[in-house]
Parts: C-alpha cells; structure tokens; sequence
C-alpha cells in the first residue's frame, strides 16, 4: 500500500491523475473502517488532510461552497444557522469523535444510499464539484448517485466542494435508528421549503439503491399549496393532503429487506417521516 | 514508511510502518501505549479515543500517517486529571476496559462545557460504549469532574 500525502489542491490532482485506483482518504470513518476490517486493501491512498482548500467555504455566485474536507462539527458550528437541514442531519450523524473527522465530501465519495447528507443536499437541490487535472465540472447532486455505493464521479477526479444555497425556508430532517447515536439510517427524508419560488424539495436515505427525490410527492404537494393558496393564507394543510404527500414519498422510495429493517417497515416509516417533516416545516414557515 | 509526531508532549517516531496502520495501532504497538484500547476497529465504541490536535477522535480511524507532524495526547497524558480523579471516586469503573476512552471524551466535553446538563453528558459519550455499569455512575463522575 503506498501513501500519499499532497501538500495542495493542485499536487493532489496531479496524484488521482496518475494513480486513477487510488483511494482518498479525509477523515477516515469509512476508508479506515475497510482497512481494519480487512474488506478492502486499497494499493493506493491520498491523504487530503493536509489540502488546506478543501477545509475552506465562502460565497460562490450566490451560492454556498464548501469544501469536501469540511466536517460535520465544523458544518454545525459555522453553518447551521444557514443550512438547517444539512446541520439537522449532521447532528445524527456517530458520534462527536466521528463528527470531528467526517465530512460531507466523504460521504459523497462513500455515495452509501444510507448517506445522513443526502437527503439533505437532494431537498436543497444542491451541487457536487468534481476536480481533475484535465478541469472541474458540477454535477447536480440528484444526478450524482448512480448506484449503491456508486456515482457519476470518474477515477481521475477528486470531490472539490459542494454547493449549496443558504435555505431559503425551512427546513427539516429525520431519520430512524435503533437508538440517537451511531446509527446507520433505517431509513431517514428530508425536506426543505423555499417561498419565494414556492418549491418543496424532498429526499429520501436509506430506502433504494441511491438516495431518491420524491418528486411526485414534490409536485403534489406545490399543487395543494399552489391551489389552495397557503403560500400566501399561511394557514394548515389539510389531513388528507398530508396523508398523500407521506404515500406519494413512499412509492417514491424502493426499499430492500435487510439486516436493518424490512422494505416494508421503510415504506411505512417513510410516510410518517415525511408527513411529520413537511409538519414541522410548515407550521415553521407559518409562524 | 515513518511517522514522526508529537505524543503527550514528547516527540516520537515510528520506522517502517505499513502505510495501512491505524493511529492506534502505532500507539499501542510502536510506542507502547496501551492506555487507548482497540476494540472495535470501526469508530463505534470510543475505547480508544484520543486528542488529534485538540479534536476529539477515535484513533483506529486515523491512519498512522494522517498524524505525521500532529499533536497527539492519549490517556496517558490525563494522568492525574481531575476526571481520571472522578470516575475513581464514583466508582464509575468495573471491568475498565472502556475508561479511558471515557475519560479522553469527558475530558473533552468539560473542556467545551464546564457544567454540563444530563443530555449534554449523554450527547457527548453516546459514542463511547460501556457494557458494564449502565452509565449511571459514569454520569455521575461527569457530574462530579464538573463541580
């Protein structure tokens, strides 16, 4: 196994160029995971935590940029007043150890379905920035996932950052486990309300083979909103309405039976989740 | 490959590491420390957790040359602190084996909140997993650090 450890950006581009298997490595709570476990044995590794780039995060174009190499107590502390869901999500994310070290650049590259960070990028309709030597490029994160453990990101590129608006309306997360911590989903939505475009966006972990937008139920729900006029009324959404908005994320999801839980547990769960979700949001915005 | 960091304020170095070893790996079997335990191996019991620059971690999940140039402090380095003091007197310790790892993260959480409310203390050792006493008298020694 050979270690790599670029100093910069630009060093460790060049390093994925050439060596196009080799795994990179941030703060370590998957890779290492393999590597102790003996499930994998990487002939290659690229330490990033010493690109200073990636730990950073500004302003881009409106949008928020932030580096893969930023981690979840980071993320909590600096921009959980601007990203609630994200910061909702990181919160359930191990442990304060785990939180210390992972980031969400990490959990792309890990592209788990079970992800906590999805759902919450899916809802917010946000971008992951692809590095190479050759250039970067921005892939919506809804085109990102590709498969189980799979995504659109090719072998000489590296996770620059993600991109993201500071919420436009609120937002929510939530997600079932066995207990509050170190849990890997069960299943877990997220949602996130923008006003002034009138949108609800949706995400769905844990319960297919990537993390899915619910985009019927999406689109049912701006309807009820858009019809009704509660936008603007600001007032309750009606039981039945909420009651199809959880079936529609639901069918959206196509959970599995595993060791976790059962498909079908998902699917019901997923309802609550997501009626619960929508709930604490609206009532949010209406206040 | 070798790593050379600091240690509990002393520098070390370790010769011929396999790039594939774990912080605690060289901890425990280069430098001879053996105060963080390895059970695990997967970040989910905290035995073995450690300070990386001031962070709190768990060091089976650094790999040895992540912590090239770094500053570690191990159990070893709370020797004779005020919480190492507290889970002695509580009694918070049977078997023993997860104590340091809940010492290093109370350690931590009283260094961020000085008087930590019961939700805090369970929040901040949720990822250190004691089989034996049931937390309640490790909360307890939480309490009594704190005082």
């Amino acid at each position: 196994m050979e270690f790599h450890q670029p100093g910069s950006w630009s060093e460790a581009l060049q390093i994925k160029a050439a060596h196009p298997e080799a795994t990179p490595i941030a703060g370590g709570t998957d890779v290492m995971v393999e590597i102790n476990l003996d499930h994998r044995r990487p002939s290659e590794i690229i330490d990033l935590t010493r690109v200073r780039e990636l730990t950073e995060w500004g302003m881009d174009d409106g949008m928020l940029r932030i580096g893969a190499g930023v981690t979840y107590t980071r993320l909590i502390d600096e921009l959980g007043d601007r990203l609630p869901g994200l910061a909702i999500a990181s919160r359930t994310v191990g442990s304060p150890q785990i939180r210390n070290r992972g980031t969400v650049g990490g959990n792309l590259g890990t592209a788990s379905p079970a992800g906590d960070a999805h759902p919450p990028l899916l809802a917010a309709d946000a971008l992951v920035e692809l590095a190479s030597t050759s250039g970067s490029r921005r892939v919506p994160v809804r085109e990102f996932f590709t498969g189980p453990k799979r995504s659109a990101m090719r072998g000489d590129e590296l996770i620059a950052a993600f991109l993201i608006e500071s919420a436009q309306g609120p937002q929510q997360f939530s997600k079932v486990g066995t207990r509050n911590a170190m849990v890997i989903a069960v299943c877990s939505f997220a949602i996130a309300l923008d006003g002034g475009r009138r949108r609800v966006g949706t995400g769905i972990g844990s319960a297919g083979p990537t993390p899915i937008r619910a985009t019927e139920a999406e689109e049912f729900m701006q309807g009820v909103l858009e019809d009704e006029n509660l936008w603007d009324r600001q007032t309750e959404v009606g039981d039945s309405a909420l009651t199809r908005f959880g079936e529609l994320v639901a069918l959206a999801a196509r959970p599995i039976d595993d060791v976790r839980g059962t498909a079908a547990y998902r699917r019901h769960a997923l309802a609550v989740l997501a009626r619960r979700c929508f709930t604490w949001a609206w009532d949010e915005f209406r206040r | 490959m070798n790593i050379r960091c600091t240690v509990n304020g002393e520098a070390r170095e370790a010769r011929d590491v396999w790039a594939g070893e774990s912080l605690l790996y060289v901890l425990r079997e280069r430098f001879g420390l053996y105060g963080s335990k390895n059970a695990c191996e997967q970040g989910e019991c905290g035995s073995c957790s450690v300070y990386l620059d001031g962070a709190l971690v768990c060091s089976c999940l650094v790999l040895g040359g992540q912590a090239n140039g770094r500053e570690v402090v191990t159990i070893e380095g709370l020797h004779g602190d005020k919480v190492q003091q507290a889970f002695v007197e509580a009694g918070a310790v049977q078997c023993g084996f997860c104590t340091p790892g809940l010492i290093v993260a109370t350690h931590d959480l009283l260094r961020r909140v000085p008087h930590p409310t019961d939700a805090q203390i369970r929040e901040a050792l949720s990822g250190n997993i004691c089989r034996c006493t049931g937390y309640a008298k490790i909360i307890d020694a939480v309490h009594m650090a704190a005082r």
